[in-house]
Formats: C-alpha cells, structure tokens, sequence
C-alpha cells in the first residue's frame, strides 16, 4: 500500500469522523445543555401585572423571565419565537389536583393519594408523584403548568379515602424528569378535611349510602374536633420544646414535628369544607388556633362570604361545573358563585380537584365568566391567585421580570374550548405538548383502511 | 371534578333533608305547572343554526300548534302570535342527550345478569328536579337508560323533558324503545366486588359473550314456540295453550324483529368486536355503542356495521378500560364514517353538552357544523326520531334552544327553551321567580320549625332522622352514580 494511499485513506477516516461529530453534536447538545435564552417577538402579551401589551417581546433566560414590554431588545443568540397573531399568558395554575399521586381511579394499585389512618401530617405527596404519569402531559398541553398535588382529599381518586389530617400538598411544575426537577414547594400546604357532621355517608365497598342517626353524627363530630384540638395543642407545646432545643433526637416525633409550621402560622392549611355550617367552624377553630386557612371546596362559600372576606380567608373553588348542593337551590347556584365571591371582594382561585378533568380548567373558569365573573378575574382565579394564596406569588403566576418562565403561546383566549396552545414553557424550557391522547390519535388516524 | 362532588352528594341531601319535602312547592311557582302554549310563536332577528341547510343570520322561526311552520329570513308575525325577539342570540335544535339516567327513581337491577324484563318506563320520575336542570342546559329530548351492571341490562325510553307534566307525558311519542347492553367491566363487576360476598357469573369478557349468546338462544327457541303457535292459529286450530310468556325473553324477541333498538355500553374495542359478531350470529342489529372510548381503534368496522357510537368528550382514566380513552375519539370515526354523538351519562354533564360537541372542533379538527350534529341530528338519528327534531326544518316539532353567544363557547348560556313550542325553561323567569321562591322557602322552614318544636324543643327540624331524602337510599342517586364512573354501576 502507497503512503498517498494510506494518508487518503486516512483523510477520508477524518472527514466521516468530522461529519458524524458535527451530525452528533445537536443531539449531545441537547443532552448536556439546553438553550438558556429564548424571545418571543411580535405577540400580544398578558402579563396580568397590568395591561396587556400588544406587539410585545418576553425575553427568557435561565429559567426565569429576563424582561417582558414593546420595547425589548431580542438578546444575541436568543432562540427566537416569532409569536405574531398569538398571545402569551401565564402558565394556568390547578391548585387542587391529585397529579402524579393517581394513575387510574378505579385501580388501587396506581392510587397514592391517601394514607391509611386518620392523622398523617407527616407524609409528603411529592414523595409519591410519579414523573412518568400520563396525566402530566396530558395535562400540560391544555396549557397548565404547575399544580398544587393533594394528598388525603377524598375524591373518587383516591378511593374515597380521606383522614383528618391528610399530609402535605406539594405544588410541582408539570415537567421534570425528576421530582426533584418538578418542584416549586415541597410543603405548601397541609391538608385538613374538617371534621363534618355526617348523617350520611358514601360506602365505596358497598357502592352505597349509609346512614346514621344525628346524635351519633354530632359525637362522632365533637369526638374528631377535640382529637384535632388535642393534635394542635401537642403540636404547639412540641414547637416549643423544638425552638428550646429541648427535643432530643431520640424523643422526636415525627407528625408533631411536621404540624410545628403549622401551629406557628407558618405552613397554610387547605381546609376541605363545603357546607356552611363546616365552613363557619373552620373558620372560627382556625382563629381560634392561629391557623393560616385556606379554604378548599366551598361548595357554599357565598353563604358566608363577608365572613370570609372579614377573616381574611382565600377559597380554592371546585369546578363550577357542579350541580347545586341543595335540590332548590337555583340551577346556576355553582356557576354563578365566582362572580358572587368576587363581587364580595373573596380573594379565590379555581381548581380542578382532579386529575383526568384538570384539562378542563380553563373551561370552568369560562364558565364563571359566562354567569358573571369579570373576565380578568377568571384569569387572574388559575395563575396569579392560586400562587399568592398559597404563598407562592413572588415567584409565579404574572409575567414579570424575575418569575420563573412557565409560559404558554397560545392561538386565542386560554380558557376557551377551541383554544390551542402552541408553545410551552416550564422552568424557562420549551417543553413538548406531546401526550398519550395525541399519539393514539395519531396512530389511529394513519390506520389502513380494514377491509371489511 | 364530578367524582370529587361525589361524597358530597350525601352530605348535600342529608343537612336539611326537611327541605326536600318542600321542593315540589318551591318549585311550584316557577316550572312545576306546565307552561301556557300558545298557539303561534315567531322567534325574530336571531341566527339560526339549522344543522340541515347551514346558518341564517337575522333569522326567523314560525312555531304554529307546536310544530316549526316556517324559517326564514323575513317571516311577518302573524296576527295574535308571540313573538320572542331573539336579537343577537343564537338558535339551534333543541340539545339531544343519547345516554341519560335523569327523571328515574332507579336504575340498576344489578342483581342477574339478565335483566331485560325490567324497564325504565316504570320508574319514571316526573319531580327530579335534574330534568329542569338539563332543560336549562337546552336538552330538550333523553335517551333514559338502565345501568350497566348487567350483560343484558334493563328497558330504556326515550323521552322529551317537559318539565312540570307527569310521568305519563315525559315519553316521546312513537320512539323506538330500547334496551340496555353492557360490555367490560361494569358487567363482570370487576370494581364492585363485595368481600365475603360471592361472585356473580359473568366476571370475564369471555363470559360476558356467553352470557348474551346464551340469552339470545333462548330468546330464538322462545320466539320459535310462538310462531309455531300463532301459525296453527292462523291456520284454525281451536284449543290450543298458548305458550307461556316470559317477560325476560319478549324484549329480546323484540329485538330480533327489529322493534327494540340495542344501546350497548361498552369500552375497548375486543368487545365492540365481540358484541358485531354475537348481533350477526343471531341475526339482530346494535343500533348504538355507547360510551364505546376505543370506537375509535376499529371505526372502520363500526361504519361497516351501520352501526352509531355515541360517546363522552373527553372523559379517561378513571377505569383500566378508559385508559386509552382520547378525547379526538368523536372525530377520528365521523372521518371514517361513523354517526357520532356526545352524551352526557350524567345530569351535570347534561348541563353543557353544547361545550362537550366543541371540543370535536379541537380535538381532531371537525367543522362547527359537524361539531353541533353531535348533540342534535346524530343522537336523534340513532334514537330514530330525526323525523321529528335534531334540525330546525319545517314540519319538525319546535324543540329548540337560544342561547346568548354562540352555542360552541363556553361563554354560551342558554335563555330559553321550547319542547313542543312551549316555553319549558326561561332564564329570565327563573331570576325574577327566585327572591319569591326564597321567601316561600323561609316561611315553610319557619312554619315547619314551630311546629317541631312542640314535641322536642332541643332538636332543630334538620335533625329530625325519620326525614329521608326523596331518593331511595340503597343505592346512589343516578347522578352520584353516573358522575363517579361514567354509568360505572
């Protein structure tokens, strides 16, 4: 073999080698480092932190939002969104879900919302979120973002479970391939399902009612309000002996310790009340314990409005479509409670209390507009209300410089049934609306024709 | 959202259960009597959506004795008519709901696997206040069906919701009459085993089949034994016996002849498969699949069979069985032929059926047009009365419904609807009628508390525990039930 030979062989070795690095090099890119800095241009921007801009540029970086306005220079070597005829909003927030916690409601074995026993204030749902859940997607492309996952709330999702005390809610961005990566606040909130008074209940077994005589009801009621009186009072004297350091590794107790934030005010609960009789104890024990309630459900809420509104206390919403609580109850009474609340001055978020229906958010937030609520209110009811009323407003929820970028480009108003969204943003990184729903479409929409 | 409500709903009934009895004369003032009908009504200046021949925009619809006598753009107001000026709403055919189980007091013999002698025509419930409540929603017509726990399940009717007459008046006049098909899991009870308590037969698909195919034998052997009777009759034998009837197979018989349409729940597309081949076999046909969340994975063969599929939006993942469920379900099998409606399978979900067809325009890209025939035309061709309502034409009955924007939003609410060409449901009635119903309602309570406060003063009236709510209690009212699983009993 000539030496020309070898050195063209040798030189035709370096080529393919230089053509697959360069073949390859998006790819490990994209694996080690993926783009930082993105703008999107020319788009109608709704900031929900005043108003709307039109022709705007929201500028990307790191994860967080580096500007937003008419007049923002696109950064060099941005990757760029030409959002011209779309508009940009918010990533919507579901402040009750059961996200990652629950695969299929009927299967036991994809159910960890809720924990055996009545007390558990230690357990922890981002512990349990499964990254790999098919609702996350699925929920994702309906342009919601983050959620708030709910231990111990009861539901059909979680095999109708629900303990006094139901653990910590986690809120997560919908995007990781980590928990870890997914987020936002380990323990925002502890879940209390206050205690009601029950004449009837739901036997999941039996798939039945069963009923009980009042007076058994009412005991059974105070018997579960001072256990939960009992729970607070340990937890406070714990907090105590915590901050005198007089609580040795050895006598730590592990569900004391996790009520500590609580009893000092710090870690809001979620209190699951519908009722306004359930509602108006809540509120009154949450006073008297110094608690931070936030109430969830309010079925009822408008029953007790102002007193909601004098103490102070935020409602997560379940969806407005709902039928009413009472039989003679008018038909719209859950569809027009929002503008109700609203009009009240109530500060509320609007959530989906579920997993396979948090798609329809949006559609429940029109609703409420459709029987009164302002427009911007519902809005403002799935992303800057529910992260301020669970005490993450600072970092999410507006378009502001500073947040972090969940972002969705949308091709019209987000809570309307028709509405697209076109791009996606979570944690600053544009994040595929792909889900399981599509690709069955897909698949099934390119089969052969079946000769019958 | 619906499955989260679900423990409330006892809740909801229980806190003031006096109050139900009440109900009926809370309502009285409203919607309980039945709405004066006059003859000639003329709805002006709105947009029509016919679904048959496209959009009139400042159009006109002429209802003479309950029937639509004219559309058009510039219709005269006959003398003495009616006349509802509809500017800036939208008219379209009264809302079709193919899998209802409002207006019955119950509805799962879940006990045999069998259940055909049972009908839903019996337990009609002319007081559930659902009825009204899906009116406002602008369902005008029901398919009123038994549950699924059942291979072969109970009788269905299909009525109109005219809300205020008697059981009597609810069914819609000359409609096929159905029955109840159930495939899967509701039928082999794979989420309502009871621990200690038996298994009943069937409890796999396999047996599901077995189950229907053996039925319908018998229903073939049963059907023979009378026609050989009634032939030797015919032929002037005297004194024959006839053959014992059998109440369980004579609805069955119906169906080989054709006069009992077939509303089969199904899921996964195995069964679909399985139940085509049993309905050839014996020789009958399936009218409709309903829920039927994989019909999108063998639509070609549902086109083939003629065969309707009428299912939910955008429902999954509550069962194994509806994990696969997509929401483009409805508009992959209208592109491959299918007739497609949406249904509720739920009295909530009833309340906006409008919304639930829009979704079609998103998921899988159907027209406006086609979107709207999923809650009008398509359900009434599968239940067989489009002769008579699912388009806004001439000679067809005036069920209609106005909403304020157009009725694919969900900014859309409903303002009126008509069944018959009465006015049944009227938003603005129904606001002005409330501060008069509240003030009714305060003064029964107060009424009531006075009078039990005589015998024991301590306990107030909602405590009183001989008070049940209207409801039977042993099983959860069709609403609990349908919201918790879709027909999941």
């Amino acid at each position: 073999m000539s030496k020309a030979r070898h050195l063209r062989r040798l030189l035709y070795i370096l080529c393919l080698l230089n053509f697959l690095y360069f073949l390859l090099a998006p790819v490990r890119d994209a694996q080690a480092q993926p783009p930082s800095v993105y703008a999107i241009t020319h788009a109608k921007i709704f900031t929900l932190a005043g108003s709307p801009i039109e022709d705007g540029t929201l500028v990307i970086r790191d994860g967080k939002i580096a500007a937003v306005g008419s007049s923002v220079e696109v950064p060099a070597g941005a990757q760029v969104i030409d959002a011209k005829g779309l508009q940009v909003y918010p990533g919507l927030f579901d402040a009750v879900t059961q996200m990652g916690l629950s695969e299929i409601g009927a299967v036991n074995a994809t159910v960890d919302s809720s924990e055996t026993g009545s007390y558990n204030p230690d357990v922890v749902a981002a512990t349990a979120v499964s990254p790999s859940s098919e609702h996350i997607p699925v929920t994702r492309a309906s342009g919601i973002t983050e959620v708030l996952a709910v231990p111990g709330s009861g539901g059909f999702d979680s095999g109708g479970g629900r303990g006094t005390l139901g653990g910590q809610a986690s809120a997560i961005h919908l995007a990781g391939w980590t928990v870890d990566e997914m987020l936002i606040k380990k323990s925002a909130a502890m879940v209390l399902n206050f205690p009601e008074i029950q004449t009837q209940t739901f036997d999941f077994s039996t798939f039945s009612r069963k009923e009980k005589p009042y007076t058994e009801a009412k005991q059974e009621y105070d018997r579960q309000i001072n256990e939960l009186t009992d729970w607070m009072d340990r937890a406070r004297h714990y907090a105590q002996a915590m901050e005198k350091g007089s609580v040795s590794k050895y006598d730590r107790d592990l569900k004391l310790e996790a009520l500590a934030p609580v009893v000092r005010g710090e870690l809001p609960v979620l209190v699951f009340a519908d009722r306004a009789r359930d509602i108006r104890n809540a509120v009154e024990f949450c006073d008297k314990q110094k608690l931070k309630m936030v109430l969830a459900g309010g079925g009822e809420a408008y029953k007790v409005k102002d007193l909601l509104r004098s103490k102070d206390v935020p409602v997560i919403l379940r969806p407005m479509l709902s039928l009413p609580e009472e039989e003679d109850d008018p038909y719209d009474r859950e569809l027009s409670q929002p503008a109700e609340l609203a009009a009240a001055g109530v500060k509320f978020a609007i959530a989906s209390f579920d997993n396979s229906f948090a798609r329809r958010l949006g559609q429940n937030a029109a609703n409420a507009v459709a029987y009164g609520l302002p427009y911007d209110q519902a809005l403002r009811a799935v992303t800057i209300n529910p992260a301020q009323i669970l005490g993450l407003g600072s970092q999410i929820g507006t378009l502001e410089q500073g947040k972090i970028a969940n972002v969705i480009v949308t091709n019209g108003d987000p809570l309307e049934l028709t509405t697209d969204v076109k791009y996606l943003f979570i944690r600053g990184q544009l994040t595929s609306t792909e889900n399981k729903h599509h690709r069955l479409y897909e698949k099934y929409l390119n089969r052969p024709k079946a000769s019958n | 959202m619906k499955v989260a409500k679900m423990l409330n709903v006892g809740n909801a009934r229980s806190a003031f259960p006096f109050l139900l009895g009440l109900s009926c004369f809370a309502y009285s003032a409203s919607a309980a009597t039945p709405p004066d009908a006059p003859s000639v009504i003329l709805i002006q200046n709105a947009t029509v959506l016919t679904v048959s021949h496209g959009t009139i925009e400042h159009g006109s619809i002429l209802i003479k004795d309950g029937k639509i006598a004219e559309v058009g753009q510039s219709i005269k107001a006959p003398a003495g008519a009616q006349v509802i000026d509809a500017s800036g709403q939208f008219v379209i055919p009264g809302i079709i709901d193919c899998h209802s189980h409002i207006a019955a007091e119950s509805i799962n013999e879940g006990s045999v696997s069998v259940s055909s002698m049972v009908t839903m025509e019996e337990v009609l419930d002319p007081d559930d206040i659902d009825i009204y409540r899906d009116l406002a929603g602008g369902v005008t017509s029901a398919n009123i069906l038994h549950g699924s726990a059942n291979s072969i399940g109970g009788q269905t009717l299909v009525i109109k919701l005219r809300w205020g007459q008697p059981a009597s008046k609810l069914p819609f006049e000359g409609a096929m009459p159905g029955i109840k098909f159930a495939l899967g899991e509701n039928p082999k009870r794979s989420n309502f085993s009871i621990p200690g308590q038996p298994r009943r037969y069937p409890s796999t698909r396999m047996g599901v089949e077995e189950t229907i195919r053996g039925a319908f034998s018998e229903a073939r052997d049963y059907k023979k034994t009378w026609d050989d009777y009634n032939k030797r009759v015919a032929a002037g034998e005297k004194n024959l016996i006839p053959p014992r009837r059998d109440l369980k197979l004579e609805p069955l018989v119906e169906v080989l002849e054709g006069k009992r349409y077939v509303h089969s729940h199904c899921y996964r597309e195995d069964e679909i498969l399985m139940l085509l081949r049993v309905a050839k076999e014996f020789g009958f046909k399936v009218r409709t699949f309903q829920h039927v969340l994989e019909g999108y994975k063998v639509a070609d063969e549902l086109a083939a069979a003629g065969v309707g599929a009428s299912t939910f939006s955008d429902w999954w993942a509550y069962k194994v069985e509806a994990y696969d469920a997509i929401p483009y379900n409805a508009a992959l099998m209208t592109r491959r032929g299918v007739i497609v409606s949406i249904n509720s399978d739920s009295a909530e979900e009833a309340t906006h059926l409008n919304q639930e067809a829009a979704k079609s325009m998103k998921y899988g890209g159907l027209s406006h047009d086609e979107a709207l025939k999923m809650v009008t035309l398509n359900p009434a061709i599968q239940l067989g009365i489009d002769k008579r309502v699912g388009t806004i034409d001439v000679g067809k009955d005036a069920d209609l419904a106005i909403y304020n924007h157009d009725p694919l939003s969900a900014y859309a609410v409903v303002q009126k609807a008509l069944i018959d060409g009465r006015v049944y449901f009227d938003r603005e009635k129904d606001i002005a009628n409330r501060a008069e119903i509240e003030k009714e309602k305060k003064a029964l309570t107060e009424k009531l508390k006075k009078t039990e406060k005589k015998p024991e003063e301590k306990k107030p009236p909602e405590k009183k525990p001989e008070e049940k709510p209207k409801t039977p209690a042993p099983s959860p009212t069709p609403t609990a039930a349908a919201n918790s699983q879709g027909g999941a009993l």
